[in-house]
Parts: C-alpha cells; structure tokens; sequence
C-alpha cells in the first residue's frame, strides 16, 4: 500500500502527480481521482488558504490513516495547498486506487467529505482588492453524516 | 518568561497579527484576560478552540515559559 500525503505552498501539476501515482501502482484495477480548483466567478480575483503547521499536517495523515483503514486500498495520495491561489489554480488532488472501482470510489469520497469539513485551513476570498474570511458551510457538515 | 500566541483565521485580523508574545502568566483564562476586551471576547466564545504546543486541549491548561498557545477559529475546510 503506498500513501502520500502532502501540504505544499507552491503551485502543483495535479496530472503530473497523478501519473506518477498510477504509474506506481499497476495491480490497482480502478483509480478514481478528485481535482477540486478554485472556482471563478463571483468577481474572486485570489482564494488564500492559511494552516497551523503543528495541526494541519498531522491530522491530515491521521485522515490518510483512517482511510486506509477502512477500505481495501493499493495506494492513497492527497495533495493539498496552502497560500494564495487565482480562479482555476488547483487547491487539493485526492487519489485512490483499488482492485476494484467500488473501494476506491468510496475512499476519495469519503476523504474528500472529511477534507472539507475537519482539516485545519482557514479560507479568505479577495473581491474587488478586498480580504473577506470565508465562514464555514453547513453542507460541509451534514455531508459527514453519509459516513455515521 | 514568555508566551507566544498564534491568531488563526478571522482572529488575526482581531489581533492585527498573525502572532504576538506576552509574559507568562499560569493559565489560558489569565492569558485571555490580559488582552484587549474586544479580542478576548472574539477568543472566550464557544467555537474557538485552543492549541498548546500543538496539542488541542480541552477548557483550562496549565503553560510553561515557552509555550505557544493557538486560538482556532471554525475551520473553513479545504
């Protein structure tokens, strides 16, 4: 089982990171991979993400951990970035892979609902040249609530 | 003897910086009491959640000349 987890504050190539995790990994059958980006529209000119250190890392390969641990995987990568990012710069690539598609579907899911709603990142959206902090959102939440 | 205190979020803002030290003082309620009301107000609500040494704890903790103590704000996911 291969599993990489990392937090970078520079630019990545999520198709790059990608192939390089499939190429490593040809007894996985199914491979399902989650790109999110940052939305344009809205008039958001940047999306900044800001971490603790001590915390973000940490309980994000606790994350990894979990997942590896519930369902039958080949390998796991997440990729997340932290800093300052423009409409359409990718924020976080999650990738399973599996035997077989249905494990690998339900652990990028289920990584991706627990990203969102637990990992230690504190969002703000820049209009107009202006900072705005971006709250929590209660779907993020509810959406935990698939895996009770 | 000193303590360092790390402003997440919407707190840095509050704060005006990301981080700033204080002097010791033994506990996080004394720690929150000595800062301007309007922050400690925004730092004792029941969201924010507190870190020592990297370490989440839970109500009160007892601090060490050198701790850094983070007030965490709801996350906003990734």
């Amino acid at each position: 089982m291969s599993g990489e987890v990392l937090l970078l504050t520079e630019p990545f190539d999520p198709a790059e990171a990608l192939r390089r995790f499939t190429a490593a990994l040809p007894q996985a059958g199914g491979i399902v991979s989650f790109l999110g980006q940052v939305r344009e529209g809205g008039g958001v000119e940047a999306l900044e993400l800001s971490h603790y250190a001590p915390l973000t890392l940490p309980a994000m390969q606790e994350l990894a951990g979990r997942v590896r641990d519930r369902w039958s995987l080949d390998g796991l990568l997440v990729i997340h970035r932290s800093g300052v990012m423009v409409p359409g710069e990718p924020i976080v690539l999650v990738a399973a892979a599996a035997r077989h598609r249905r494990d690998a579907f339900a652990a990028a899911d289920y990584a991706m609902d627990h990203l969102k709603s637990e990992s230690w990142f504190w969002k703000r959206e820049k209009i107009a040249g202006e900072w705005r902090w971006i709250e929590p959102r209660t779907q993020d939440i509810e959406d935990l609530a698939r895996w009770a | 003897m000193a303590l360092t205190l790390v402003f997440l979020g919407r707190l840095e803002d509050l704060a005006g910086a990301g981080s700033r030290e204080v002097p010791l003082v033994p506990s996080l309620a004394a720690v929150i009491a000595g800062l301007e009301p309007d922050l400690a107000e925004a730092l004792s609500g029941p969201r924010i959640r507190y870190a020592v040494n990297g370490t989440l704890v839970q109500g009160e903790a007892a601090l060490a000349d050198g701790d850094e103590i983070a007030f965490l704000p709801p996350v906003s996911g990734g």
